[in-house]
């Protein structure tokens, strides 16, 4: 068990805690650096696919896990930064400048949407990114002169200024360094003024305006700064995956994306990555175990389905805090060992609050 | 004659969207919660016609009933086992978990050997049947009406009679209605809530199970028919979510606009333009056409 002994108020805001953040933190930096050269090919693409689904995961995180407001349609803005990142790439534009304008674009769509989303709550707010989701979803299939429509568009490398990420590993390098940028904007924002009021509006509505909090304005940054990250993880996807169609961006990569963060663990950072290594690795786990299983089962269709459900349930009803909270749980056993006691993360039982008056 | 013939076959969907999402209201006017399994639930009452009719063989009446009956219980149990434990969690969670039961319901059926991945045919005994009205002696320019599209728009306007009756004149629709305005109030008056929401889960996979059986003849029994749930939601928000009659007037609207802009509208529109309505209606009239409008408690 660490205690720490607080001499400053600059320690509340620091981003590395005490010397054990450092170290781990640092190891983790240098075995993502060292990856390529000690895991293979396949694996490699795997893990850019993780850190991509990260930067979006830290976005919708943000939205859903810090502010509090579910969006139903993330898809929809992953679309835009890809379609964007497709078109201008294919006119030649450098891969920075491209990438920027598709992060500036998906954020627009996001105010655009965000503004209804001053007016309506809760499920209603779902419902209207849900819509927005489909309409996008279906401009992406329409508009064939500038989206290919459902015949689909290529994407080529990643092109800047002479060089081409042509390789694996240098298009790795480019994710890599952009999802520790992104990760740490997202946390540096979290300990500003700003993160504050999020989660003040996250917690309760009604008392972060009465602490002076400008709801529609922080909401709408909110939604803001979650489609540009969607945007940003939708470039670097169009150029992972080289081949965009509509139904990559229809209703069931919302609820993937949306899946992700909850069994991550909603209100972490780590969680938003937790996720996108679960959303990742399943199918790769469930391509592994399939042979042993027998053939009534493991050649279904829809096993993949029933196993993301299941598991989902299973999350909701049991582990609410998701993979992190999980990952919590484990480490204070270990740190309290022999001492863990099995309420010590338990659930306050409340009430359900009703939203009416009458 | 082609706007008639638009409008009926607008009604007939609209009927379905309308009974949809009818049990979305009805499980959120009783526990707050909304459900995604809707459709799925929908997809499941089909595919529990369709064993009763071709594989275990029983008669028409016989299976609409023991579908429905089935699905009822379902909705219970389902409502025991997993919506019941994290009653009082943030609404978001319940969310999510239907979100997962629509998955793994549709994961099961489509795991079914040869059946699952098929689509199939609803054996009704109105299939194909047609009325023509009108028109000249070779019957050009007649007003051709589907029997099915008939069946779906009276059986709905006969559900609906049958709802309104059970909550205005019925002890259980009357203690539905009395715990969906105030739990705890109902509580203290001695109605058992929890057994409630139970019966109301079990209501709601009914009228599922009804739309789907409705909806069978006119498409096709196959695992993917869940996703016109999702076009019930457009259809509750545009009648205002808490809203027993706004549910199926909502399902009119979507179903007649989106019936009538697939035959003005450029293609494309047809499959939008529910969402388009139901973007309108949020920034227009955020608490829909029936709504009450709603103040948050600190």
């Amino acid at each position: 068990m660490r205690f720490i002994f607080k001499t400053d108020y600059g320690q509340d805001i620091k981003l590395a805690k005490h010397g054990g953040h450092v170290f781990w933190y640092s190891l983790l930096c240098a075995a993502l650096v060292l990856a390529p050269w000690l895991v293979s090919e396949y694996l490699l693409a795997q893990l850019t696919f993780i850190l991509i689904y990260g930067i979006v995961g830290v976005g919708l995180m943000l939205l859903a896990g810090f502010t509090g407001q579910f969006s139903i349609g993330h898809a929809a803005f992953f679309g835009v930064g890809a379609y964007t990142q497709a078109v201008l790439t294919g006119m030649g534009w450098p891969f920075p400048l491209a990438l920027a304008a598709g992060a500036a674009l998906s954020a627009t769509v996001g105010v655009v949407v965000g503004l209804p989303a001053l007016r309506v709550k809760g499920i209603y707010l779902g419902i209207a990114t849900l819509s927005f989701g489909f309409i996008v979803e279906e401009v992406f299939a329409r508009w064939e002169s500038v989206t290919g429509g459902n015949a689909g568009k290529t994407v080529g490398q990643i092109k800047m200024f002479g060089w081409t990420a042509d390789t694996g590993a240098s298009f790795y390098f480019v994710c890599l360094v952009i999802t520790v940028l992104a990760t740490l904007a997202v946390v540096n924002l979290l300990r500003s003024h700003t993160g504050r009021a999020f989660v003040a509006i996250r917690d309760s509505e009604i008392s972060a305006q009465s602490m002076g909090i400008h709801l529609a304005y922080y909401k709408t940054m909110s939604f803001a700064i979650s489609a540009a990250l969607a945007g940003i993880g939708g470039a670097l996807y169009a150029h992972q995956i080289r081949f965009l169609s509509p139904d990559q961006f229809n209703i069931i990569q919302s609820i993937d994306l949306l899946l992700m963060v909850v069994i991550g663990g909603l209100g972490s950072i780590h969680g938003a990555f937790l996720g996108a290594i679960f959303l990742i690795g399943l199918p790769q786990a469930i391509s592994a175990v399939k042979d042993f299983l027998p053939d009534a089962i493991g050649q279904a269709p829809g096993l993949k389905a029933v196993i993301y459900g299941a598991v989902l349930i299973a999350f909701v009803l049991f582990e609410p805090l998701g993979l992190y909270g999980r990952w919590l749980k484990i480490r204070t056993w270990f740190q309290l060992f022999p001492f863990y006691r099995k309420g010590l993360f338990k659930r306050q039982k409340s009430f359900q609050k009703s939203d009416r008056l009458k | 004659m082609q706007v008639f013939q638009l409008l009926i076959s607008g009604i007939s969907q609209g009927c379905i969207y309308g009974l949809i999402a009818l049990g979305f209201v009805l499980i959120y006017k009783a526990t707050e919660t909304v459900s995604f399994a809707q459709g799925e639930l929908m997809m499941l009452g089909a595919f529990g016609g369709l064993a009763c009719m071709t594989f275990l063989g029983f008669p028409f009446w016989l299976a609409v009933i023991s579908a429905i009956g089935a699905m009822a219980v379902f909705g219970v149990l389902l409502e025991r086992v997993v919506i019941r434990p994290i009653l009082g969690q943030p609404a978001f969670s319940i969310v999510m978990l239907t979100i997962g039961i629509g998955y793994v319901a549709r994961g099961l059926i489509t795991m079914i050997p040869n059946i699952g991945t098929e689509t199939h045919t609803l054996p009704v005994p109105y299939k194909d049947m047609i009325w023509k009205l009108g028109g000249d002696a070779n019957g050009i320019g007649a007003l051709v009406i589907n029997i099915e599209q008939v069946v779906v728009i009276a059986s709905t306007a006969m559900l609906c009679v049958l709802l309104f009756a059970m909550f205005r004149y019925s002890k259980l629709g009357i203690a539905m209605q009395a715990s969906s305005q105030n739990q705890l109030a109902a509580y203290y008056m001695g109605i058992p809530v929890k057994r409630l929401n139970g019966l109301v889960w079990g209501l709601a996979a009914a009228v599922a199970a009804i739309a789907g059986l409705l909806l069978a003849p006119i498409t096709f029994v196959h695992a993917n028919m869940g996703f016109i749930g999702l076009k019930a939601f457009p259809a509750a928000v545009v009648g205002g979510f808490g809203s027993l009659p706004g549910a199926i007037v909502g399902g009119l609207i979507i179903g007649i606009v989106e019936s009538l802009s697939g035959f003005y509208l450029p293609d494309g529109f047809k499959d939008t333009a529910a969402y388009i309505v139901v973007l309108v209606m949020l920034m227009v009239k955020p608490n829909g056409l029936f709504g009450e409008k709603l103040r948050k408690k600190v």
